[in-house]
């Protein structure tokens, strides 16, 4: 047997015995830093050895899993976006009084389940990824179990998740009925034989629903808003960054080994991108929760990423990948922005906890600010890039009703994120004194560096990431 | 290199400056001071030792992102110079004026005026789509901050709306250009986001069509051109000087400009197609907003409706197919910058001492301030279109290229001027003349105000006396603008 299959699964293999390790460590003894230095030490040995693996790509490890380039790529940015989270919940947690070391445990194992998506190339694998993934996040998001929210959020994420994860089943189940192969590739081959038919179509359909629940697309966002603002903050912007992450990768692969190719379904798909691009940033509009602002703004940005995806080729799955770079980056340091200024008894979230910052705070708040600008795509920031090259790609592709839609809709979006900015520059009313939130610590701090540099020199500097990334892409054709 | 650092100098002298301003706002006044001054210096330097017969005074070409054919490209013609002298002429106009108006986050506010003035020079000297259109959104966050924090009462609207116009109409344009660059991909096999690649390739009529109306909507907008106007006298009236002044004197001429350089050269034949409408409603422009100017009770308000109208000359200009029209056009933007600068300069300084900018409540001001009131109807004289000031040469040749193209259309833009004389004396009569009624007691010109006012009325006799070493500036580069649809009009005719 060779080697190269186990140098390539290394990542793969470092991360689940960090796992272990993990808990080994909190059944010896309870150290909240401890677990955490685990953690990171972890993810850092995964991300580090992504480069063997990558020397060796590509390796399809039958029947499940093939690790590529692509695969890779999203690795690197799963590890690296868990990696940040950790930096955004130690301080979060060491504020709070429940046990703070199973919260590491869950992080990982749901890291684990989206790199798995990431290479899956087999049923099998695709779902016990997503339910790796799921189940921790059950957990996670009610994990301060003595507050109402987020045990709220965390009911109506197993509810509606579980039922989702079924759907997925029974698609799956109808796929290897007409298909006769649970393997995407031989799948795809089965199916530009047959050339549609009715069960093939309708299992299509049930797996795009179960995708685009955890994407959150419209009409499968509803769980969106009231998890983003239950669950804890940490919690949030893993879901939003780490839990889509994976979830993308597998998309693009599906689609690009020809899973969705029938033009039936590519219209599906448009007329999903454009009702999440409006309906996300329309239904934006009325928040006054910054929490759930947020939920819906990612609604549209799925919208967003969505258009690349139809756009297809090298330059539509390149520019959907460097878009959710972007928009992970931009997103984590959002709520990187928000931690900062939370205090031990409840998340900073409404607009009166923003107001006047840019006073109060003037780093912090340039620094939020320069995320909601990347949000709302201003050039210099990573947004603008991210949205220029999923525009290159619509272009290219002559889909000119989703750009159109793009381009009104994110006009829209720019109304509410222009009032977060107002927010902070309003002077607060005398007498209404802001709490005041404890000091940066050097963990957020370090965290909040990093990814304002990232995002300035993704959105100033993309060619290096952007040959990975098309390097990348390009394995999948 | 000197072009780099044209832009990066207010770059740096605002973030200088904000740092200064943390502890000592004098400082921040003087280092921004500095900043514009440096670059007003340098340009004017530049137009000394230009030299002739090159299609590009200066240009400097770096590669930026490869993969997508983006470079880092800046270049200046006469065209461009004229524009940046403007423009640091303003800045530091706009530096001095509000020097004492400006007494809350000093250097917060310097650093936005730098940065607004950064993104408008390498408005006027990028010749890659992708540049330009990252300095075209430059301009737009500074601003925004401008008006919504140092504004007056219904700032955030203002600022959100002027956002809001430019944002949307910017996106069809970036729109436009990403589809100029795919075009050129599937006719050549690489992207180009450069200028001269992108003049030469060749388009379907349609097609050609669409794309200019994507670029038209963002310069329309800035302009700004009917119906598309109603940003405008919102945020020039809410803003505070430095950013009415700024507002009005360069940003509406980054519309004018893009007009200029790209929309005549890169689609000749909807242009010319669609000229008979591109001036009717620059026609509109001129009547509607002299006509609004008029009913104005807010004397800024008021100043701001006059730009809708001297706008509308200038898109008449740009559109009426000849060089003299275009020349019009060129100076009317150059005089406008600097009467309708001088005169929100001027409502400012009276709202600081009056705080107010009801037209209403004053009259007589010459009584108390003859200096200053001498100094408003030079100015509002200036606007109307006094002859031997700039704006009448601009508005005269305008009309006068006009009338080759569209006989009928010209005639009633004509009446343009007489409305202009009606704004005019009614700011005259009611504001400086007339009986004291309230008992102003003001204070009259301060050296510093001297020396802005002094500045700008010297500016507007020699353009109205002897534009003749700026009109050798620009020309070249108006024509080559311009060349290819002038000779469609005359296959036309």
């Amino acid at each position: 047997m060779s080697t190269a299959p186990l140098i390539a699964s290394l990542p793969l293999v470092l991360l689940a015995l960090t796992a272990v390790l993990v808990m080994i460590a909190i059944a010896i003894k309870r150290s909240h830093g401890a677990t955490a230095v685990i953690t990171l030490v972890g993810l850092t040995a995964s991300f580090v050895s992504i480069l063997p693996a990558s020397s060796v790509a590509p390796v399809v490890i039958p029947p499940l899993l093939i690790i590529d380039q692509y695969a890779l790529v999203y690795m690197a940015l799963i590890l690296a976006a868990t990696a940040a989270v950790v930096l955004l919940a130690y301080p979060y947690l060491s504020r709070r009084s429940e046990h703070k070391e199973e919260f590491y445990l869950l992080l990982v194992l749901a890291a684990e389940g989206s790199m798995v998506l990431a290479a899956s190339s087999h049923a099998i694998s695709l779902f016990l990824g997503i339910e790796l993934l799921s189940i921790s996040l059950y957990a996670l998001v009610s994990y301060p179990r003595a507050e109402i929210l987020p045990v709220e959020a965390g009911i109506k994420y197993l509810v509606l998740a579980a039922s989702s994860s079924a759907f997925l089943l029974f698609g799956l189940a109808l796929l290897y009925m007409s298909e006769g192969t649970m393997d995407f590739s031989r799948m795809a081959a089965h199916s530009s034989d047959l050339s549609g038919g009715f069960v093939p179509l309708v299992g299509t359909v049930m797996v795009l629903t179960g995708i685009g629940f955890k994407l959150a697309l419209v009409p499968f966002h509803l769980w969106t808003p009231d998890v983003y603002q239950g669950a804890p903050l940490p919690v949030t912007a893993f879901i939003a960054t780490v839990s889509k992450g994976g979830v993308f990768a597998f998309l693009l692969r599906w689609l690009a080994m020809g899973g969705g190719a029938s033009p039936t379904l590519l219209l599906v798909l448009g007329i999903i991108a454009m009702a999440s691009m409006l309906a996300g940033n329309l239904l934006a509009l009325r928040q006054t929760n910054v929490k759930r602002l947020l939920a819906y703004s990612s609604i549209a940005h799925m919208g967003y990423f969505f258009v690349a995806v139809i756009a297809g080729g090298t330059l539509g799955r390149a520019a959907g990948t460097y878009y959710l770079i972007c928009y992970i980056v931009t997103i984590l340091g959002a709520f990187g922005s928000l931690l900062a200024l939370s205090t031990g008894a409840r998340d900073a979230e409404t607009f009166d906890d923003l107001r006047g910052l840019f006073w109060r705070r003037p780093v912090l708040a340039s620094v939020f600010t320069a995320m909601i600008m990347s949000l709302a795509g201003i050039p210099l920031t990573a947004g603008f890039l991210g949205k220029f090259y999923v525009l290159a790609a619509g272009a290219s592709s002559e889909a000119w009703a989703l750009i159109i839609v793009l381009i009104v809709s994110s006009t829209i979006g720019l109304v509410y994120y222009l009032r977060v900015v107002v927010a902070m520059f309003t002077t607060p009313d005398r007498g209404e004194i802001p709490t005041q939130a404890p000091a940066l610590g050097v963990t957020l701090g370090v965290a909040l560096t990093v990814l304002t540099t990232a995002l300035l020199f993704l959105g100033v500097h993309p060619e290096p990431f952007w040959t990975a990334i098309r390097t990348a892409a390009s394995t999948l054709d | 290199m000197i072009l780099l650092w044209l832009i990066l100098i207010p770059l740096l002298g605002g973030a200088i400056s904000l740092l200064a301003g943390r502890s000592n706002a004098q400082a921040s006044r003087w280092i921004a001071l500095g900043a514009a001054g440096l670059d007003l210096v340098l340009t004017v330097s530049l137009w000394f030792n230009a030299p002739t017969g090159s299609r590009w005074m200066y240009e400097w070409d770096q590669e930026w992102i490869p993969q997508l054919g983006i470079r880092f490209h800046l270049a200046m013609d006469g065209m461009s110079l004229v524009l940046l002298l403007l423009t640091f002429l303003l800045g530091v106009m706009s530096v001095l004026a509000s020097w004492t108006e400006i007494k809350d986050r000093v250097g917060f506010f310097h650093f936005n005026l730098l940065w607004v003035l950064a993104g408008i020079t390498g408005v006027f000297l990028s010749l890659d789509f992708f540049l330009f259109y990252l300095f075209w959104e430059l301009m737009l966050v500074p601003m925004y901050f401008l008006i919504g924090i140092w504004g007056h009462e219904r700032r955030i609207y203002a600022a959100i709306k002027f956002f809001l116009f430019t944002q949307l109409s910017g996106l069809l344009m970036l729109f436009a250009i990403i589809t100029l660059a795919v075009l050129n991909q599937k006719a050549t096999g690489s992207y180009s986001f450069d200028y001269q690649t992108l003049r030469n390739l060749p388009l379907t009529p349609g097609m050609a069509r669409l794309l200019m109306l994507g670029f038209f909507a963002a310069f329309a907008v800035k302009l700004p051109a009917f119906p598309v106007h109603t940003w405008l006298p919102d945020a020039h009236t809410e803003a505070p000087t430095a950013g009415s002044v700024i507002l009005a004197g360069l940003l509406l001429k980054t519309g004018a400009y893009g007009l200029i350089r790209f929309v005549l050269p890169l689609f000749p034949g909807p242009v010319h197609e669609l000229a008979p409408i591109m001036m009717t409603l620059g026609v509109i422009g001129v009547l509607y907003g002299a006509f609004l100017a008029f009913s104005q009770r807010d004397l800024k308000r008021l100043v701001a409706y006059t730009s809708v109208s001297h706008m509308g000359f200038v898109l008449i200009g740009i559109f009426a197919g000849n060089a003299i029209a275009l020349t019009g056009a060129f100076i009317t933007m150059i005089s406008h910058g600097i009467s309708t600068g001088a005169l929100f300069i001027l409502a400012g300084a009276l709202q600081e001492r009056m705080h107010t900018r009801e037209i209403s409540r004053m009259s007589g001001l010459w009584k108390t301030m003859p200096a200053f009131s001498g100094a408003g109807l030079f100015f509002v004289m200036a606007s109307a279109g006094l002859p031997g000031l700039g704006d009448f040469v601009g508005e005269f040749l305008v009309l006068l290229g006009a009338y080759r193209a569209n006989v009928n259309l010209t005639a009633i833009a004509t009446l343009g001027i007489i409305a202009a004389t009606l704004y005019g004396l009614k700011v005259t009569s009611q504001v400086f003349q007339g009986p004291n009624k309230n008992n102003w007691s003001l204070a009259d010109l301060f050296p510093r105000e001297w020396v802005i006012v002094g500045c700008m009325m010297a500016l507007l006799l020699w353009l109205g006396l002897y534009p003749q070493p700026f009109i050798r500036l620009f020309k070249p580069a108006l024509e080559n603008s311009a060349q290819t649809v002038a000779s469609l009009h005359g296959v036309a005719r």
